[in-house]
């Protein structure tokens, strides 16, 4: 079942690659210049997105290198520890909301000072892929269409993101017992 | 609420430099982010780009409404206020099948066809929609069922098994979408009604 999902998910896009605009040409559309008429459209998205992106990253950048997100974590580490959640993975947790490449960095620290297959790097990696960066995905989504008023999209992001978080400590422990 | 998070990473990110007695730290890394999103916006473009061009083949050649028809009913449910036959669905049904088998690169952009099309819906054009709101729970739920990115840097790390974590992922990606769904229904009725 899992190598089966594994290969499908490789060759998946391939055969997308192949098989649209075979199809496509079948259905007499002139598909070169489909594909040029939507590609174009890719570069004013861009733009609009650019601004979105740069104040959101800014903002990222400056939480985490200034040490605040560090000391937004030693707050937690006293409530982790009653609940025995394992720190090592809190600023990952943390991380993966506001930042996919920071979270993936700290990722592949664990796999490098744990190994990808102990408790810590199946939790690390289970987290990672359950989540989504939720700031990167709403800046990136409603930029892209000049939505200001995002409603509660942030909230039940952010909530989801918990969800998940807590949801991987649970299936990880139960699967290797902690 | 994104107007404080962005006040508060700034202005936290300032005291605490200006606490550690380190306040160029602030403008190093503001320009450093700069500079980074200056680089996720080409990763982007060309993504965007060559992903854009094959949407509007399939779109051209119907595909996009086939698929719209046949998980029409789930999609239905999903997004109650958009209309059936609308490319909306095909484009959100498509999003959510990449995202699925974790391919992000060509999530992202079907997932801003998506909503440039619930865009066209959509009468305020500053405010989310319902169905924004619901696609973008969707999206950032990390709804996948083959982590392909972290299968791939467990491979290099040397896992014994990287596929391991497909299991543990569907069902951490199982409780988070699922929570994600019902806040999204919860705040969807508080402040639009049964009908939205």
């Amino acid at each position: 079942m899992v190598d089966w999902i594994t290969a499908l998910s490789k060759w998946l896009l391939p055969i997308i690659l192949a098989f649209v605009p075979v199809y496509a040409l079948a259905k007499k559309v002139p598909i070169y210049e489909s594909f040029t008429e939507g590609a174009k459209e890719g570069i004013p998205t861009v733009i609009q997105i650019i601004p979105h992106l740069v104040g959101m990253m800014v903002a990222v950048a400056v939480f985490r290198e200034s040490g605040a997100l560090q000391f937004y974590l030693s707050l937690l580490y006293p409530l982790t520890s009653l609940i025995n959640f394992p720190q090592e993975v809190l600023p990952l947790g943390l991380l993966r909301p506001i930042s996919g490449a920071g979270a993936l960095a700290f990722m592949e620290s664990i796999f490098q000072q744990q190994g990808p297959d102990s408790f810590l790097g199946m939790l690390a990696s289970t987290m990672q892929g359950s989540t989504d960066t939720t700031l990167y995905v709403l800046t990136v989504y409603f930029g892209a269409v000049g939505i200001r008023r995002s409603m509660y999209a942030v909230k039940v992001g952010f909530m989801a993101d918990f969800a998940g978080l807590v949801a991987s400590w649970i299936i990880v422990t139960m699967m290797m017992g902690g | 609420m994104i107007h404080y998070i962005w006040l508060f990473m700034l202005v936290s990110g300032f005291v605490a430099a200006a606490a550690q007695g380190n306040i160029e730290i602030v403008t190093e890394a503001a320009l450093t982010g700069a500079k980074d999103a200056i680089a996720v916006c080409f990763g982007l473009l060309s993504i965007l780009v060559f992903w854009l061009g094959m949407m509007r083949i399939a779109q051209d050649a119907g595909l996009i409404e086939k698929l719209a028809r046949l998980l029409g009913p789930f999609a239905r449910f999903l997004f109650p206020g958009v209309p059936h036959d609308h490319p909306a669905m095909g484009y959100i049904l498509s999003n959510m099948s990449a995202n699925l088998f974790g391919l992000g690169n060509a999530a992202t952009p079907m997932g801003l066809k998506a909503m440039e099309e619930l865009q066209k819906l959509n009468e305020d054009k500053k405010t989310a929609t319902p169905a924004m709101c619901t696609l973008l729970a969707i999206n950032t739920s990390g709804l996948t069922l083959v982590p392909t990115t972290v299968i791939g840097l467990r491979m290099q790390y040397g896992s014994a098994e990287p596929a391991a974590v497909i299991g543990t992922t569907i069902l951490a990606t199982l409780c988070s979408t699922a929570v994600a769904i019902l806040l999204d229904r919860w705040y969807r009725r508080r402040t639009w009604g049964k009908e939205a």
